[in-house]
């Protein structure tokens, strides 16, 4: 199959599809309400499952529903949406069902703005909703990647039986770029007779199952806590997933970046390159698990002088850049938040700013 | 080599429908590119806006602040992005709805009578594909034949506009042929 | 000897956390004997609230989720959008249905979504104390309307059986009581007419089910039995609201 060019929003609907995902539910935000335009015409022609809930509260539970009996299912939604979606994704992480939530970042905080950012970062990675409880995030720079990630999003989700997030931004939702779909994950997915509540029938069981969250008895909630803490360990050793750039040369710099600015740096790099003055770049494409390893290990190199940690936001992923690195250099963090984003030149400047310190 | 096409007019002239056919044909013809759309402060004053992106290999930044190409479909566009064009660009400008030229000398500026051409055919919906014509006619940027198969393909289900489209890009194309004398 | 009276294959042999005279026991029973009855044990998912039926899924014997407060609702129309064979139902205090959760409830009804409410109105908070409901009546004392519910203040109960009514989607929506078996004989007949549509595939029901909160309300079983007679009935009128039929004679 030859290549499409399609914008970010609608790639993202058709790659869920073609991963064997037939079960959207949605509310309607800029700047990703594409997605949900695209799947309402879609959707009835694969005979899936489109319904516009009534709000992301609404939603969070219908994708909990659906997940717990052990159905395909995911949900897009822009910042403000994916706060009200908080509470349901503590509740599916609790209850371990697999689901899939892409997040189209608009600036924030509060109603914000309509423009790219990826100030959800904190929200994605450390919390959003409460408890003990993480997502494994992944952050594509483009719609190709998008399309990919969406499509390893439900394996990933199933192995784990925990929510996967993609982090998009605002841009590679609207933006068009030539796509080529991976071939079809399309699958029943795996396990699922031994917790979802699909029916007793279904499963030819006579044992039923349940699908929640409450542990009053303090021992109990503990060990399920361990249990939940183990598979994020497990993410930590198994997840992790990143692109190095430059980084066999003897690099001054390193930039630590990801998404769609991390496009704007590798520009940067390029052009400084043919100026002679080598930076290297590494780019989480797992905000969760964070390549830790990956930037401590290019941040020891002996060239390098200055970590610099460049993101749409006023300074949220340079906590675990500066936490990755271990005090072995200097963090720096540079970072615009309106919803502007940054020309390479600017960039370039800033690398300069922080070698000349 | 990478080339930037920015298309800026009035919502409703079809803006973003030229920047999507000329990033199809592009891609067609095996370039990488990336199609944005107005989505950025830019966007306020009415004037709708896309930039296709045109390059030999993988794009990095889709942020430019300064395109080499400018299609610009009314006068606001034209005094915001014609000071922002890297040197040796194209300037179309469509001399039907503005009276003005780019005020720059190191760009190739060329006049196109997009409405008045448009409105002889039939209908001056058309006036972006004659645009669309004259630049590539002009910058050679594809190959006329793709673009030609792109423009039919766009208005495939709708029979009654594609001869009316196709003539548009034949007209555009003899605009382009024409050394303009200047506003 | 031949038992003429046994426990519904639906109901598990555990015993509830229910206060003494809780109607919830009641309610429980009457769900499981449809549930046997209507021979779909095997393809039912109830969905628990936050509440004091938060722990309702021990006392079934088939499959369960359990909801945030007021959410349930949203999570039937999960299920019951990508597995419509499956007979799924919630079952939602007044504090879970008629306050925080009133938006999922009402655009669950109007979607007409095919699955089954059991609301059980016992016009208080329960699980937490005993505080003021949507449900609580005029002059009524809790927790938090220590001096009884101020309707200048707070505004007057909410009826949900009529408010859910008033929807123009077709539904099945009726209100009964869980008091004294007269009225516990009908309760149950709604509670199967509500799961009999949704076999059918027909619409959205709900069964409002007037009950008591001996404990919260500071009376005894019998009192509060009596208090809800004299009190309760003469505003939330018992009675069917709204049937699909109605629709259907047009």
């Amino acid at each position: 199959m030859g290549k499409i060019l399609m914008k970010g929003n609608e790639a993202i609907g058709e790659a869920a599809i073609r991963a064997g995902c037939l079960n959207y539910f949605a509310y309607p935000i800029t700047p990703q309400s594409e997605v949900a335009e695209y799947l309402s015409r879609r959707m009835p022609e694969v005979g899936g499952v489109f319904l516009q809930g009534e709000s992301e509260i609404a939603v969070g539970y219908m994708l909990f529903g659906a997940a717990g009996c052990g159905a395909r299912v995911f949900t897009t939604s822009s910042s403000p949406g994916i706060s009200l979606m908080g509470e349901a994704l503590s509740y599916i992480s609790s209850a371990q069902c697999p689901a899939v939530f892409v997040n189209i970042v608009r600036g924030g905080p509060g109603l914000g703005g309509i423009l790219p950012s990826q100030a959800d970062y904190f929200q994605a990675t450390k919390g959003g909703g409460h408890g003990d409880y993480r997502l494994l995030v992944m952050a594509p720079d483009g719609v190709q990647e998008a399309v990919e990630m969406v499509m390893m999003a439900f394996p990933l989700a199933e192995k784990y039986r925990n929510p996967v997030m993609i982090l998009g931004d605002g841009l590679i939702g609207q933006m068009m770029e030539p796509v080529e779909f991976p071939d079809h994950l399309k699958s029943e997915p795996s396990n699922k007779d031994d917790w979802a509540t699909n029916g007793m029938d279904t499963r030819k069981s006579n044992e039923r199952n349940l699908v929640k969250s409450l542990f009053l008895n303090a021992e109990l909630l503990e060990e399920h806590n361990r249990v939940l803490k183990a598979k994020y360990d497990r993410m930590k050793k198994e997840e992790v997933r990143y692109e190095p750039y430059n980084i066999d040369t003897d690099y001054q710099v390193l930039i630590v970046s990801y998404g769609i600015i991390s496009r704007v740096c590798r520009t940067a790099i390029d052009n400084l390159k043919a100026e002679g003055f080598e930076v290297a770049m590494i780019r989480p494409k797992t905000l969760f698990p964070f390549p830790e390893k990956a930037i401590e290990e290019a941040a020891s190199k002996d060239s390098c002088k200055v970590v610099v940690s460049i993101e749409l936001s006023m300074g949220q992923m340079v906590e675990d850049v500066e936490r990755s690195v271990h005090g072995k250099r200097p963090v720096q963090w540079f970072g615009r938040s309106g919803g502007d984003i940054p020309t390479p030149e600017e960039i370039i400047d800033v690398i300069k700013s922080f070698v000349t310190l | 080599m990478q080339s930037e096409v920015m298309f800026a007019g009035f919502g409703g002239q079809g803006i973003l429908l030229i920047g999507d056919i000329l990033a199809h044909a592009a891609m067609e013809e095996g370039f990488e590119v990336a199609w944005i759309p107005s989505y950025g402060p830019e966007m306020r004053g009415g004037t709708a806006y896309c930039l296709v992106v045109i390059s030999d290999r993988p794009i990095g930044s889709p942020i430019i602040r300064n395109p080499m190409h400018l299609i610009a479909m009314n006068r606001p566009s034209l005094e915001k992005f014609a000071p922002m064009l890297k040197p040796n660009g194209i300037v179309v400008i469509n001399s039907s709805l503005i009276s003005i030229g780019s005020g720059r000398d190191d760009v190739d500026e060329l006049l196109v009578p997009a409405n008045d051409i448009a409105g002889d055919l039939g209908s001056t919906k058309a006036a972006n594909i004659v645009a669309l014509a004259a630049f590539v006619a002009r910058s050679k940027i594809v190959d006329f034949e793709i673009l030609r198969q792109c423009v039919k393909k766009v208005f495939s289900s709708k029979e009654n506009l594609i001869s009316l489209n196709l003539k548009a890009l034949e007209q555009g194309k003899e605009a382009a042929q024409v050394k303009n004398p200047g506003p | 000897m031949a038992k003429t009276f046994k426990k519904p294959e639906a109901l598990s042999d555990q015993h509830t956390h229910y206060c003494p005279g809780c109607t919830h026991g009641v309610i429980h029973r009457l769900v499981a004997e449809v549930i046997d009855e209507l021979g779909v044990r095997g393809r039912t998912v109830g969905i628990a609230p936050v509440g004091c039926a938060v722990l309702a899924y021990n006392y079934f014997t088939f499959d369960f989720q359990e909801a945030a407060h007021g959410r349930a609702p949203a999570m039937a129309t999960g299920i019951k959008r990508v597995r419509p064979d499956l007979v799924v139902f919630t079952y939602q205090g007044d504090g879970d249905l008629a306050s925080i959760g009133m938006g999922e409830i009402i655009h669950s009804a109007n979607r007409g979504e095919k699955f089954t409410t059991i609301f059980v109105n016992n016009t208080v908070y329960g699980m937490t104390g005993g505080q003021m409901a949507p449900t609580t009546l005029p002059g009524q004392k809790t927790t938090t309307s220590p001096a009884g519910r101020d309707v200048e203040d707070v505004g007057m109960p909410i009826k949900i059986a009529e408010l859910i009514s008033a929807l123009e989607t077709p539904a099945y929506i009726v209100r009964q009581a869980v008091i004294k078996p007269k009225y516990i004989v009908r309760a149950k007949k709604a509670i199967k007419k509500a799961f009999q549509y949704q076999l059918d595939g027909r619409c959205f029901s709900l069964v409002e089910l007037v009950s008591t909160c001996p404990t919260n309300w500071g009376k005894t079983p019998v009192e509060a039995i009596k208090w809800t007679e004299e009190n309760m009935l003469s505003y939330y009128k018992l009675g069917e609201y709204k049937t699909p039929e109605q629709f259907e004679e047009d």
